[in-house]
């Protein structure tokens, strides 16, 4: 009957469906998203393989490619990807057929829909646990499948999110924005709430299937972060996985807004929905993790930080109209004092950038202007701040950057009043 | 003498007593019709009025840069402005409809031609809001996009997308109003041959370091920036 459900409302084409109906039921199913990863995608199969031979032989499990029309020959690398070669190099023979499908779900990427297709086949293929991982890390271990199986196997938790060892640099979306506002508005220390490698219970994934937030653009371009905060808001058992490394292949400057849009379009989103949690909220609670949680390397790397001063001075500069529908004349007045500073002098303080981002927030509430270009005009300013995380953490130790992070985190949660009175219209 | 006279005069006075007896239930008509067709414009505006505020009007008017433009000229808000217009409208219509029952002649045909043209009044005043919302949006994208691209004089551009799609609009609202149609579609193609020209010639005489900047910016970069990444992974 649940089945059935799957199947009916499903976006699985018949010959996907076909081939999942041959596969029967699984114990574990690896979920692949691609789309021209065909950099990446042979190791990284050869690697899950790997995985499931060494830690999981007596178990059933498929590994499901939902490609966005990949044009370089990665379903090909996957399919082809034979575990025979696997087998060679180990002393290990797995007890039952490891599947491997793959299914084109549209002749152009998207993400949502590429997790939608791997969680409606856990779903008809009754998976008690489905992973996803990320075809563009390009150092994937062998043990990442069991760091994240295992936790929910055992039954104690629904969701697994991954921890990494990453350069101090890497990532500063997640370490000044996306990490900090989640725990402050929703009380939980996830490092990673834009998760691309993760694990989760077949009833999560069931239940994250059934909700209607497929037809919404901002959830479906940032699924991942999505399903982070709704197994927030329904409060499932959460826990994080120290992964290792994390390499992946260098983003381009122009990602910046498709990054905004997969998470901060999608935290933003979710704060209407789930208002009553996070002002019932107050102050935040680590949670149960295994290993570090969060290691970083120090070794010397040159940035353009000129270049990032510029565009955040352009940027204000240039958006006042903008900046005048979506922030307060205090804020934008000190956006335009600090944009004025010569390199040397150049700070964009944490309570000032708390005080932006909670502003943004509102207004994307309350569609002050389209929901996108809110996002798009947030892309300088992140660059000011992302400028003023550099300079600060230019000679720092692995402690010291953890410390302005935690020093951030603290601002964010001691701004949650002001959110809270922007949103409630008293300011 | 005396008696035609005062026949005349009698004659007269009966042929205005006839006049008016024929004329003043007609009065009393437009009087009734000019009272109906005010509650009627009246309600037809409160209505307007509520819906405009329940699919929040006002805000897609100050998106589309109409509340601004309203506000220079000392005007209330759009939902206030298309409440009263439309209230205008309907209770002129209704006058109208009144005068003709008088049986003016030549006005009849007047009032006829005023009744085919408010339909066309209601689409050009949409496609002037469409215009202006359209301008509004596609400007600020470009405007997004050129600051995010780090492309030179952003805001020009954003300026020139607004400029081109109000002039276009413009042009298409006299054309269904049908008002000085060839003069502004003569207008708009010199206005928008003007702008590609000047662009082009910007480009590519004028504007040779801009060029020359936002190429390298695009595909090379300076030697003070060799080895230096341009940005770092957000995520």
């Amino acid at each position: 009957m649940k089945n059935a459900r799957a199947a009916d409302d499903s976006i699985l084409t018949d010959e996907f469906l076909r081939q999942l109906i041959n596969v029967g039921e699984v114990d574990i199913l690896v979920g692949l998203p691609t789309h021209n990863n065909a950099k990446t995608i042979g190791p990284i199969v050869a690697t899950i393989q790997a995985g499931l031979l060494a830690f999981f032989p007596r178990d059933r499990a498929a590994i499901i490619n939902a490609d966005g029309g990949s044009q370089d020959g990665t379903t090909e690398l996957v399919l082809n990807a034979a575990i025979d070669d696997v087998r060679r190099g180990s002393k290990i023979s797995a007890l039952r057929t490891l599947h491997v499908i793959s299914t084109q779900y549209a002749a152009s990427p998207t993400r949502g829909t590429a997790l939608r297709s791997i969680l409606a086949a856990g779903e008809l293929l009754r998976a008690k646990t489905s992973v996803v991982i990320s075809p563009e890390s390009t150092q994937v271990e062998t043990d990442w499948l069991t760091k994240l199986v295992r936790p929910i196997y055992a039954g104690e938790f629904d969701l697994v999110l991954p921890t990494y060892s990453r350069h101090r640099f890497d990532g500063i979306l997640l370490t000044n924005l996306l990490y900090p506002m989640t725990r402050a508005l929703y009380g939980l220390r996830i490092r990673e709430p834009y998760a691309l490698d993760f694990a989760f219970s077949g009833t999560l994934g069931s239940q994250f299937l059934a909700q209607n937030a497929w037809q919404d653009e901002t959830a479906r371009a940032g699924s991942e972060t999505y399903f982070t905060l709704n197994a927030i808001a329904s409060r499932a058992r959460i826990c994080q996985s120290f992964l290792g490394t994390r390499e992946h292949i260098e983003r381009r400057s122009a990602d910046l807004i498709p990054a905004l849009r997969q998470t901060v379009g999608a935290l933003f989103s979710s704060l209407g929905p789930h208002m009553a949690l996070w002002n019932a909220s107050t102050a935040s609670q680590p949670i149960p993790t295994t290993g570090p949680e969060r290691e970083f390397t120090l070794e010397p790397l040159r940035v353009n930080r000129k270049r990032l001063r510029e565009m955040f001075s352009t940027g204000v500069a240039e958006l006042e109209s903008v900046f005048q529908a979506i922030l307060s004349p205090s804020t934008l007045e000190e956006l335009r004092r600090i944009a004025r500073l010569e390199e040397t002098e150049f700070r964009y303080p944490a309570e000032l950038w708390v005080k932006t981002i909670y502003e943004f927030a509102v207004a994307y509430h309350k569609t002050v202007i389209s929901r996108d270009h809110i996002l798009q005009a947030l892309a300088p300013l992140f660059r000011g701040r992302a400028f003023t995380f550099l300079a600060e953490n230019r000679n720092g130790s692995a402690d010291g950057v953890e410390d302005n992070i935690e020093a951030l985190c603290l601002e964010f949660e001691r701004g949650k009043p002001y959110l809270l009175e922007l949103w409630n219209g008293t300011q | 003498m005396r008696e035609m006279i005062v026949n005349e005069l009698t004659q007269a006075m009966q042929g205005i007593s006839r006049g008016f007896a024929h004329i003043l239930p007609r009065i009393i008509v437009l009087v009734i019709i000019g009272f109906v067709g005010w509650v009627v414009a009246y309600v037809l505006k409160l209505s307007l009025r509520s819906i405009l505020r329940l699919v929040k009007f006002d805000k897609l008017s100050e998106n589309a840069g109409a509340s601004q433009l309203l506000s220079k000229a000392g005007l209330p808000s759009a939902t206030e402005v298309l409440s009263q217009f439309t209230f205008g409208v309907a209770w002129l219509g209704f006058i109208l409809l009144g005068v003709s029952v008088l049986g003016v002649f030549g006005l009849q045909e007047q009032i006829a031609r005023f009744f085919l043209f408010v339909p066309r009044l209601f689409v050009a005043l949409f496609l002037l809001f469409v215009g202006l919302l359209g301008a509004s949006f596609f400007s600020r994208a470009a405007l997004l996009a050129a600051v995010n691209a780090n492309l030179p004089s952003p805001r020009l551009l954003g300026r020139a997308i607004r400029s081109i799609i109000i002039v276009f609009a413009l042009s298409m609202v006299c054309e269904v109003l049908g008002v000085a149609e060839e003069t502004m579609l003569v207008a708009f193609g010199i206005v928008f041959g003007a702008v590609m020209l000047g662009l082009a010639i910007a480009f590519g005489i004028g504007g040779q370091g801009l060029a020359q900047q936002f190429l390298e910016n695009r595909f090379g970069r300076g030697k003070d920036d060799e080895g230096k990444r341009d940005e770092l992974s957000p995520l």
